[in-house]
């Protein structure tokens, strides 16, 4: 999210799922969209059947690159110099969008400096994409325009995950492709709030709508929206929280539907940390792996069983709407911590209804200023939705950018973190699954997703597996500096050799024990895409049939 | 927009050009039976049933792949439409265990009634899933049903069972191709074609392997455009009411119908009008849902660890215990994390209480997970 404030002044996504059809080419690097994003993937396929073209950039070959024009097939971790690649050549074959860039966009000249350290040769040696693909593709994405582009962790679970998202932006820049139908930069949000998360404040560095933690006069504001006194230094991640929790400097967790045991990088030392707290609570619909480290356990109702608001990946807000009286003794999450701060005597947490929380939220957010029950009622809408009146905004940055003029960012190539070795000759990429979701904790309760995969299958090259004498169905020990894991091997040409891909979704393979807890310097995201591993075979198993 | 107007039935129809002269017709509330056409799916032309009259074109043009034009004049009823949509329907029966269709008792039929005109239990409406919600029947109640012209064809055809969320009776299956579209057009997947040709035809995967052998990613979009009872879930209770919302997986957003029956989610329909997915859902959306919400897994009430072990508690006592010990750490010491699943509401009660309350920043949620 950060390379896309810097870039364009706000981390959202630029446009509208359905305007997609609009969109003459689609880039769509580091995300495996038919499984993640069903949907969108859908909406992907049948655009190109109507004409659109299609570039995939995956390590791994991914479904739609069935349907694509060309794939490139890059090395994990390598986005940054394949994207400078496709823009050096569009700016020596003067495919960009000169009035763009010169009425729009600042620091222009400076960028285009640096694209001098990126020929296709350098480009080729280190992406491993023939120089004339890149060239290729880079002509199709510039000479079709509206062209979008969409990425998801692909890109940003890096080291550089930050250079990744400037990178892209930087190409939207150049070719004049932001802020009309069918063009943009378009992360695409994993799970299913978590622009709304981010919306309203649910960050270390920023209250709610973005607005920084340290800046004086904003401070100021929210200590008189709530009456309090309010801490002006910005917090911690949760990459950097769950290391301050192991040393001890942080003491008390209270923690809201998450299973960090399973998501985090390195997640042998996680548990550890929370383990080392001296409160932790857990408030989640089922006993995860996480919640049975805690010392109280809140049970909390699903989204069936209470109302509210969740953000989609394209700003929009829509109505959840209770459907079933809670299970049991459970409560809704916004009940439950306004209890809490109650029974600590604080007010300004008297909400009766969802409701009148999203009041409060419209009152201190200027881009929710407009939203309010009564017109969700109607249909969602999309932030920055300012005032009543204001209808949502379907495409940003359309005259302007949010911060004004965009920024073009010179990058410069940094490897990933850790690379293979001899010792570690192999590099674990994560990837997702269709049929489960995150860590399981929902999909796995599902009997009929478990007979599609049940169990994790690390994906490996027939090379590589022939070298190790791995077989189909064989299983496997995958070790990396942090830890080990135990899993089937599912040998694919899907996956190029020197690469391993694993999904995270089972706890009886809790494959973030060995990716690596590196942070990209600013977005402080781990970088999941890139670990060196060595793979060896366990004994037979035959494989079970579904 | 471009507008036209025709004549269908001497009503004046107003109609933008592009539209179809049976989407003319159904915009103005004229019923033309129809069973291959689907709205969201390319014009077929398969069943003939949608047959109608227009002047100075030859023949009975079908209404579903005709485009309406200025000044058309239109008739869907008369009796040489009739014949035809009787022989037309006669051939879809002659493959369709269809005897329920001709009784005049069929609305009163119970699954236990001795049937008067012995048709076997597996083959009457009463047993079908799509009973009552069977586009075959309304059409077949429109135009009418007589004695078979033409010798049934009573081959028994393969049932495909291997998915673990719908089902696949091919004898139920009249060859309209909705699924097969369905599948090519709405998903761009093509898991399942037309194979062989004559009566041996049939819906099949690439190969006739079972479906869960197939690229089929379970999605359902060809269950939920199928007319009959042939691609069916496996589970078909009919839900006392439906509850508007949007999906809990990803960030996508699909708008959706939570179908309730006993204060339980039994069914998930997706919303037309959902402006993320005009109501198409994913196999997690569409079949992921009501078995987790169910679960009897789920936590039911509060548990606070005693000597090392988690056991139930009132929520007086845990919140107490929570807010007795949360106040007496500094606000560097605790941290708070918020959850990418939970509501904008949520999530803003938790922030606020962090900075507001235990006086930190330390909030995050997964969102860089
Ligand atoms: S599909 Fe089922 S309900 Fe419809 S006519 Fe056939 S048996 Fe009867
Ligand atoms: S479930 Fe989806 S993918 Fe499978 S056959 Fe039906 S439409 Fe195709
Ligand atoms: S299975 Fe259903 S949708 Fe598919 S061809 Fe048969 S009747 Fe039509
Ligand atoms: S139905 Fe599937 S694509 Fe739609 S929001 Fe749910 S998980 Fe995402
Ligand atoms: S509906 Fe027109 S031919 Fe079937």
């Amino acid at each position: 999210m950060a390379g896309l404030v810097t870039t364009f002044g706000s981390g959202a996504s630029t446009n509208s799922i359905k305007d997609m059809s609009d969109a003459r080419c689609i880039l769509a690097i580091g995300t495996n969209t038919t499984e993640a994003h069903p949907i969108i993937g859908m909406n992907m396929r049948k655009a190109v059947r109507e004409g659109t073209r299609l570039i995939v950039a995956n390590p791994l070959e991914i479904p739609l690159v069935r349907d694509a024009d060309i794939w490139l097939q890059h090395r994990s971790g390598t986005d940054v110099v394949l994207l400078m690649g496709m823009m050096k050549v569009i700016v020596d074959e003067d495919l960009m969008d000169t009035a763009f860039i010169e009425e729009r966009c600042e620091n222009y000249d400076f960028f285009k400096d640096s694209l001098k350290n990126y020929p296709l040769s350098l480009v080729e040696n280190i992406t491993g994409v023939p120089g004339e693909k890149v060239a290729e593709a880079a002509r199709l994405y510039a000479t079709n325009s509206p062209a979008a582009i969409f990425y998801t962790m692909g890109i940003t679970q890096h080291t550089h995950g930050t250079d990744n998202v400037i990178a892209v932006a930087n190409l939207a820049m150049l070719t004049g492709n932001v802020g009309k139908p069918g063009s943009g930069v378009n992360p695409l949000r994993g799970q299913n709030n978590v622009q709304g998360a981010c919306d309203v404040g649910a960050l270390p560095n920023v209250y709610p709508g973005y607005q920084p933690v340290n800046n004086e006069d904003i401070k100021e504001k929210f200590e008189s929206a709530w009456g309090a006194r309010l801490n002006p230094t910005p917090g911690k991640t949760l990459t950097e929280i769950m290391p301050l929790a192991h040393e001890g400097k942080i003491k008390a967790m209270y923690l809201m539907g998450e299973n960090p045991s399973l998501s985090d990088p390195d997640s042998t030392h996680v548990r550890e940390a929370l383990r080392r707290l001296d409160l932790f609570v857990v408030q989640d619909i089922f006993l995860s792996e996480t919640a049975q480290l805690a010392d109280v356990v809140l049970p909390a109702t699903s989204f069936a069983e209470k109302d509210g608001t969740f953000t989609n990946t394209e700003r929009r807000v829509q109505r959840v709407r209770k459907a079933i009286e809670p299970v049991g003794d459970s409560r809704p999450d916004w009940w439950i911590t306004c209890q809490i701060a109650r029974r600590m005597g604080a007010s300004g947490f008297d909400f009766e209804h969802p409701s009148q929380i999203m009041e409060e939220i419209a009152s201190v957010t200027p881009s929710y200023g407009g939203i309010n029950y009564s017109r969700l009622e109607k249909e969602g809408l999309q932030w920055p939705c300012p005032t009543e009146e204001h209808p949502g905004t379907a495409i940003l940055h359309t005259e302007l950018f949010s911060r004004g003029k965009g920024h073009f960012v010179p990058l410069e190539y940094r490897p990933a973190a850790e690379l293979p070795d001899d010792e570690y000759p192999l590099v674990l990429t994560t990837d997702r699954s269709l049929f489960q979701f995150h860590t399981g904790t929902m999909t796995r309760k599902v009997r009929g997703l478990n007979t599609f995969l049940s169990e994790e299958l690390v994906a490996i090259n027939p090379g590589d597996a022939e070298a190790l004498g791995i077989d189909d169905g064989d299983k496997i020990q995958v070790i990396s500096r942090r830890g080990e894991v135990t899993a089937k091997a599912g040998v694919t040409e899907s996956t190029p050799p020197g690469t391993i891909a694993m999904t995270f979704h089972f706890a009886e393979t809790p494959t973030n024990e060995l990716t690596n807890p590196a942070l990209d310097p600013v977005s402080k995201i781990p970088e999941f895409k890139v670990a060196a591993v060595r793979v060896q075979k366990i004994g037979r198993v035959a494989a079970k049939t579904a | 927009m471009d507008k036209i107007t025709l004549t269908i039935n001497g009503q004046e129809v107003k109609a933008t050009r592009g539209m179809t002269v049976l989407e003319a017709a159904q915009s103005a509330d004229i019923y033309v039976p129809t069973l291959c056409h689907y709205p969201d799916l390319e014009p077929y032309g398969g069943c003939r049933l949608c047959i109608v009259e227009i002047e100075k074109m030859r023949g009975l043009p079908t209404a579903c792949t005709t485009p309406a034009t200025d000044g058309m004049v239109v008739t869907t009823e008369s009796s040489a439409i009739q014949q035809v949509r009787q022989t037309s329907l006669e051939l879809i029966l002659s493959t369709h265990p269809c005897d329920c269709l001709e009784c005049h008792r069929r609305e009163r039929c119970g699954p236990y009634d001795i049937c008067l005109r012995h048709v076997a239990v597996t083959d009457r409406c009463v047993v079908c899933p799509a009973n009552d919600n069977c586009e075959l029947q309304q059409v077949a109640d429109y135009i009418g049903v007589h004695e078979l012209r033409i010798p049934r064809d009573t081959m028994p055809r393969t049932i495909d069972t291997s998915n673990p969320f719908f089902d696949l009776d091919r004898n139920r299956c009249i060859l309209c191709a909705r699924c097969v579209r369905a599948c090519q057009e709405i998903t761009g997947v093509g898991a399942i074609d037309m194979a062989y040709r004559g009566y041996g035809m049939k819906v099949a995967t690439f190969g006739d392997m079972p479906l869960m052998d197939s690229i089929c990613r379970s999605c359902g979009e060809c269950m939920v455009r199928c007319p009959v009872g042939a691609i069916t879930p496996k589970d078909t209770v009919l839900p006392e009411r439906e509850v508007k919302t949007v999906c809990t997986y990803c960030g996508i957003g699909c708008s959706m119908y939570l179908g309730v029956k006993d204060d339980k989610v039994i069914s998930v329909r997706g919303d037309e009008q959902g402006p993320a997915n005009q109501g198409r859902l994913c196999v997690k959306g569409r079949f992921g849902i009501a078995e987790f919400v169910n679960h009897r897994e789920r936590l039911t009430t509060p548990l606070i660890r005693k000597n090392g072990r988690l056991v139930k508690a009132s929520w007086d006592e845990a919140l107490d215990f929570i807010a007795g010990k949360l106040g007496k750490y500094r606000g560097d010491e605790v941290a708070v994390i918020s959850s990418a699943k939970s509501t904008n509401e949520d999530n803003y009660v938790m922030q606020k209480l962090a900075r507001a309350v235990l006086g930190t920043n330390n909030v995050d949620h997964c969102a860089r997970l």
